[in-house]
């Protein structure tokens, strides 16, 4: 019996794009293991750490979104899929430089805001990362 | 990875400012023994505002009648503080120090910005002499007393021995009256902590009897973001036996006491000193204190006596149950960094009371400081409002500032010598009337016969 398969273009991201948009994801999450281990030692070191983690995920993250807003221009790759990628990616932009800018406070003062920042942006990170990873396979189960 | 932050940083800054702006209920008092404390608070956004610097052109800083301005050294390597010495010759000390390296993100995006508030000429690292040998008001010899020293800052002179506070140690030069340069390099007296040294700037002044001199060490942070490692030594006053070199520390927790002077008659130690920034434009005031022997003055666990500052951890309730009061504040954010006590000769107005160098804010939506002002005492105490002794440093309407004053020195002569580290200039506010301004010895004549003098040498308040 004949099955037709439809063959998509593959819809994955620009190796480039893939590589800065994974890299973001340790940086905040070793922001926020930092955050932990400040809270929980308030050695003040780990606030350091914390806060060149999310500006260096900030930098990788911006540039993500620079390329996923490129892409929004190419109307075979603008999907609803990459459309929220895009969105969710924006949004834990945002959420992450507020919490850069919590973590400049001096010593205490950015906690315990930049430990809960730092959760909400770590997650939204996730999503995005997610869902930028995220293609729709051609094909049946192997 | 610097200008990504940076520039919505700045972007964002004008919308931040506006929204702290709104918040906080206006302060009715910032000054005196018993300043209004609001309570702590910060937008995602530190207050700022920068001075850009301004030419003076033909202006002059504003005196009060019976006093005349001038400008008797210019094109200084970033004057700070100045010393009397006793035929009249006026010793200024130049430079900036600090280690300091960005520790944060922040540190890099704050450092540009303060940056532009100050002078961008090279640190002079040395003493420059200024001489008016014919009396005439006018400083005719502007020569380099000594070099190669590390951003000086404390001066004082104890007999023959001239004491220089560099920002890692205390050098002594020999001086005899009349030298216009030192005879060779200093010899050290006392290494002094600068590890960091965040706040670099060592005050020092000698004890009425010339047996000790107190040195100011800053604290290597605003509130401890460098952690409390950082902070052995810091925040403190040593007292240094200028015999030996031996040091013991004289009292603790104050944060940046950044000009010492002991008051006439009962040679008490008093300094100016700076305190904590990011909780507010109304916190927490600056002070003018009297410094007890082995007292603790708050910093960092709390300030103004026993207010918690919340953003130090491990926090110590036992050290802010025993915090020290400060005498009287001076207001939040005005940046003390001058204070000498007055004579006679300053006319009866100014008789009884300090003078304060005020280098102005910077982490403040509306500018303070930016002037000189006078302390009037009674009994040996504060009493009564500052009153403004110099001001026209900013203009207010183009929110640039034509200079900052930092160290204030009364020349017994009747004089006050106001050193402005913004212009790279010394100004000199004489009172009309008063001694004219001569070389040679014949000093102090109206200032001894109302302070009864508890030392035997006429040069002891060496800060002079």
């Amino acid at each position: 019996m004949a099955v037709i398969v439809e063959h998509r273009y593959p819809d994955t991201l620009h190796p480039l794009h893939a590589v800065i948009l994974a890299g973001a994801l340790p940086l905040f999450v070793g922001a926020l293991l930092s955050d932990i281990a400040y809270a929980r030692s308030y050695e003040i070191q780990w606030n350091n750490f914390a806060s060149w983690l999310v500006t260096g995920g900030l930098v990788l993250a911006g540039i993500a979104i620079g390329c996923a807003a490129a892409g929004m221009f190419r109307a075979v790759a603008r999907t609803r899929r990459r459309v929220a990628y895009l969105v969710v990616l924006v949004i834990a932009w945002i959420v992450q430089f507020f919490n850069a800018l919590m973590h400049a406070r001096d010593a205490w003062a950015s906690m315990p805001g930049g430990l809960v920042l730092s959760v909400i942006g770590t997650v939204l990170v996730a999503i995005a990362v997610g869902l930028g990873f995220w293609t729709q396979r051609d094909g049946g189960r192997p | 990875m610097r200008m990504s932050l940076r520039l919505p940083a700045i972007g964002l800054m004008t919308a931040a400012l506006v929204a702290c702006n709104v918040a906080p209920q206006p302060v009715e008092r910032q000054y005196g023994a018993e300043p209004d404390l609001p309570q702590p608070h910060r937008g995602l956004l530190p207050n700022m505002t920068i001075s850009t610097p301004a030419d003076w052109g033909d202006r002059l800083p504003e005196a009060p009648a019976g006093f005349t301005v001038r400008a008797i050294a210019t094109d200084l390597g970033i004057p700070r503080q100045t010393l009397v010495l006793p035929n009249g010759d006026i010793l200024v000390a130049e430079g900036r120090g600090g280690y300091a390296k960005p520790l944060k993100p922040k540190d890099v995006i704050a450092g540009v910005i303060k940056s532009r508030g100050t002078t961008s000429v090279p640190s002079g690292n040395r003493l420059t002499l200024l001489r008016d040998a014919d009396g005439d008001g006018s400083y005719e010899l502007q020569t380099v007393f000594a070099e190669d020293l590390d951003a000086p800052y404390g001066l004082a002179l104890v007999g023959d021995a001239l004491f220089v506070a560099n920002q890692d140690a205390v050098v002594r030069f020999d001086y005899q009256t009349g030298q216009t340069r030192a005879s060779g390099a200093p010899e050290t007296l006392a290494e002094l902590p600068s590890k960091i040294n965040h706040h670099w700037t060592k005050a020092m002044t000698a004890s009425a009897d010339g047996r000790f001199l107190y040195v100011g060490i800053g604290s290597n942070s605003n509130i401890t973001e460098r952690g409390m490692t950082a902070e052995a030594d810091r925040a403190v006053v040593w007292q240094i036996d200028v015999a030996t070199g031996m040091h013991r520390t004289y009292a603790t927790g104050l944060r940046n006491p950044t000009a010492l002077a002991i008051q006439p008659g009962n040679g008490q130690l008093w300094a100016v000193v700076n305190e904590r920034d990011e909780i507010g434009p109304d916190l927490v005031p600056d002070y003018l204190t009297s410094v007890r022997d082995g007292g603790f003055y708050g910093w960092p666990y709390s300030y103004w006596g026993s207010h918690v500052d919340d953003r130090v951890r491990p926090q110590d309730p036992d050290k802010v149950a025993s915090a020290i009061t400060p005498d009287y504040a001076l207001g939040s954010h005005v940046a003390a960094l001058g204070v000498d006590f007055s004579a006679p000769v300053m006319g009866p107005e100014f008789a009884d009371g300090a003078f304060v160098g005020m280098h102005g804010s910077w982490n403040r939506a509306e500018p303070v400081g930016y002037k000189v002002v006078f302390v009037p005492f009674r009994d040996g105490r504060p009493a009564g409002d500052p009153v403004d002794f110099l001001t026209g440093f900013l203009d207010w309407e183009a929110q640039k500032a034509r200079g900052r004053p930092v160290g204030v020195t009364v020349d017994p002569r009747g004089a006050l010598i106001v050193a402005d580290d913004l212009s790279n200039t010394i100004w000199r506010v004489s009172r009309d009337g008063a001694v004219p301004s001569v070389a040679g010895p014949d000093p102090e004549s109206g200032e001894e016969d109302s302070t009864p003098a508890t030392d035997e040498s006429p040069e002891a308040p060496a800060d002079r």
